[in-house]
């Protein structure tokens, strides 16, 4: 991808993180890194995002937040899992009150693994995010083909 | 009277990057009770140490949260090593010391950047991150992680700093302090920004000490209590005198955290010209057996890491007491009679991490 | 060489009310309450602090005796004891701000009461 032609708006929540990959996904957008030169925005408005980037892996009372904002987020959409307690509960996946990955409650298109990930893979992750989303969008505009495609890539 | 109203203030609110959930009861604008209620990123962490041997849940207490991971592991290792009888070599300490200081450094511009932010002073957030970068940088030369360190381990540390590295670490503390003044000088003279802090989320001093406000909320308050006191690692040769404000409002606690930036830099200058050489680690021999509460001090305050083993590989109980924690009471009664639109400002000058606090 | 001097007493519950109010008296803060789950029986700490100078305080309880509150003579101690209710279900008598087990929610009631742990084995043998 040479160029972007789009602003995809970005929308983080932070499931059960140690906070490690909250400030990297934050550190993306400050100015070492500055993703916001693409376009990229975080918003706090699932109904104005395109990419939904969860940090942390799901607890028992995060379930019911994390279904509702992915339902609210407009068509196309994109789920990126940041760090390994995104992808599959990581060093917490035995506790009584973690469920595992973001990946038990809604699909993900893109893993990005790492403890905490870093933010050239965060961007890395961003960035096959917006091709995902592009065969989405294209997906969409033709009729007969479902528009919820699981994706699975791992960066 | 006016009518009362509870108004319900997160989990998810734009200023706090973390879910935390406050009822504030209401009267017009005024706020005249909050109560909060976490659980939100509970994972129940603790309960791992049974099932990890007590050298490997170093890792677990790291990444109880990731902005003082080093911190915490830390004090986790001390506390295993209070218990266990084991003398860490100087240089082990003096290391200590350094990454603690760097981490403390990284936190606190982590913090001035949010609570600019929650100001709605975009531009300083933005410079508070771009300097915090450098940190992060030394953070990452030298222990190879960027926020998770794991460069702590029982008996010592994992990896040493050549003495020329640490040299050129020195030299470049300079012209990261004359940035840092820089920034200071927005934070603690600059009109507007003052006009949101001074006078706002008033703590008296009593108020402080009976709720148990620690760090630099309770610094901010007048109440002289930092852990570094202690003589922990190496802040006893160093020597060590807090940074204590008397204002008791959220510029207090502001100016307490930018005046620990310039103390932070200053104990990391001393480390690397006292640091002596030596061994790295002892070997660990055994199990722990009995019992201890390994105080340090965290960017946001008092961290306790209660450790209890019973001989076998496996400690039958951790116990994290995260500053975090502490400071709720405290908040609570910053929040009583504030108005409504300066409660993200107050919520955050506590240094609110909410990954730490709930576990 | 021990950092710093730690002194535990250990205490009848009956007397837990008196021994606090004289650390409050004293001018003690109060820096932390614990419970730990020690055999069949529950350990709780109560530690205090004044010029650094480290005093714990620990009454060893069955899981069903109830615990008098010390929020009456430390504001703060809501936090520790409706904690100690959510994760220990130790029924706390009296606590100025009682959130009735909503303080930290659990997928699980009491959940280091008798401690439950999802999968066994390495992690790549995930269920």
């Amino acid at each position: 991808m040479t160029y972007l032609t789009r602003s995809p708006w970005i929308l983080h929540y932070d499931a059960s993180s140690c906070n490690g990959c909250d400030i990297e996904v934050l550190a993306c957008l400050t100015p070492l890194y500055d993703v916001e030169r693409f376009g990229i925005l975080n918003t706090g408005n699932p109904k104005h995002s395109d990419i939904f980037v969860v940090t942390g892996g799901v607890n028992e009372q995060n379930r019911e937040v994390i279904k509702n904002i992915y339902e609210q987020i407009p068509d196309p959409k994109v789920v990126v899992a940041v760090g390994i307690c995104a992808t599959s509960g990581g060093v917490f996946r035995e506790c009584y009150n973690i469920m595992g990955g973001i990946d038990r409650i809604i699909p993900v298109d893109v893993y990005v693994p790492g403890c905490a990930a870093r933010p050239e893979s965060i961007i890395d992750g961003i960035v096959k995010a917006l091709g995902i989303l592009e065969e989405k969008r294209a997906r969409m505009r033709q009729p007969d083909t479902g528009k919820k495609a699981t994706g699975g890539e791992t960066v | 009277m006016s009518r009362q109203i509870v108004m319900p203030f997160g989990p998810q609110h734009p200023v706090l990057p973390e879910p935390i959930h406050l009822d504030l009861v209401l009267e017009d604008e005024t706020v005249v009770d909050a109560i909060p209620s976490i659980g939100y990123i509970h994972r129940g962490l603790e309960t791992l140490v049974t099932k990890r041997e007590f050298p490997e849940y170093v890792y677990i207490a790291e990444r109880t949260c990731g902005i003082c991971s080093f911190i915490h592991g830390m004090t986790y290792c001390q506390g295993i090593e209070q218990v266990m009888d084991l003398e860490v070599p100087p240089r082990a300490h003096y290391l200590r010391t350094i990454w603690s200081e760097y981490s403390r450094i990284h936190s606190h511009l982590l913090w001035l950047g949010l609570f600019a932010d929650s100001m709605g002073f975009e531009n300083l957030f933005m410079n508070s991150w771009r300097l915090r970068e450098f940190v992060l940088d030394v953070l990452e030369e030298t222990t190879g992680g960027r926020v998770i360190q794991g460069s702590c381990k029982v008996g010592g540390v994992r990896r040493d700093i050549s003495n020329g590295k640490l040299t050129a670490m020195a030299a470049d503390l300079a012209g990261f302090e004359q940035k840092l003044s820089d920034l200071a000088d927005v934070f603690l003279h600059d009109d507007s920004v003052k006009s949101r802090l001074v006078g706002v989320g008033n703590l008296s001093k009593t108020d402080a000490y009976d709720t148990g406000a620690v760090g630099p909320t309770g610094r901010g308050s007048g109440v002289a209590i930092d852990m570094r006191m202690t003589g922990y690692a190496a802040y006893g040769d160093l020597g060590f005198e807090p940074v204590v404000e008397k204002g008791g409002d959220c510029y207090a606690r502001c100016a307490v955290r930018v005046r620990e930036l310039f103390s932070s830099v200053e104990i990391i200058r001393m480390a690397i010209e006292r640091i002596p050489d030596g061994e790295i680690e002892v070997k660990v021999k055994g199990n722990p057996e009995g019992e201890y509460f390994s105080r340090a001090e965290q960017p946001r305050g008092e961290l306790v890491h209660y450790v209890k083993g019973d001989g076998t590989k496996h400690l039958v109980r951790s116990r994290i007491r995260t500053p975090t924690l502490t400071n709720v009471p405290p908040l609570v009664k910053m929040l009583q009679g504030c108005e409504l639109a300066d409660v993200p400002v107050i919520v955050l000058s506590i240094d609110p991490c909410i990954g730490c606090m709930e576990r | 060489m021990k950092i710093e001097e730690q002194t535990t007493t250990e205490i009848e519950v009956a007397n837990l009310i008196g021994k606090v109010q004289a650390y409050r008296s004293g001018g003690y803060r109060l820096v932390q309450v614990t419970c730990s789950k020690v055999g069949d029986l529950f350990e709780i700490n109560y530690s205090f602090e004044k010029d650094l100078r480290f005093e714990n305080v620990r009454i060893i309880i069955d899981p069903d005796t109830e615990v008098p509150s010390i929020s009456g003579m430390y504001w703060g101690a809501f936090v520790y004891e409706n904690e100690m209710h959510d994760l220990f279900g130790v029924q706390v008598k009296g606590m100025n701000v009682d959130f009735h087990g909503n303080f930290i929610r659990t997928a699980v009631p009491y959940p280091f009461r008798t401690q439950v742990f999802k999968g066994e084995g390495p992690c790549h043998d995930r269920s």
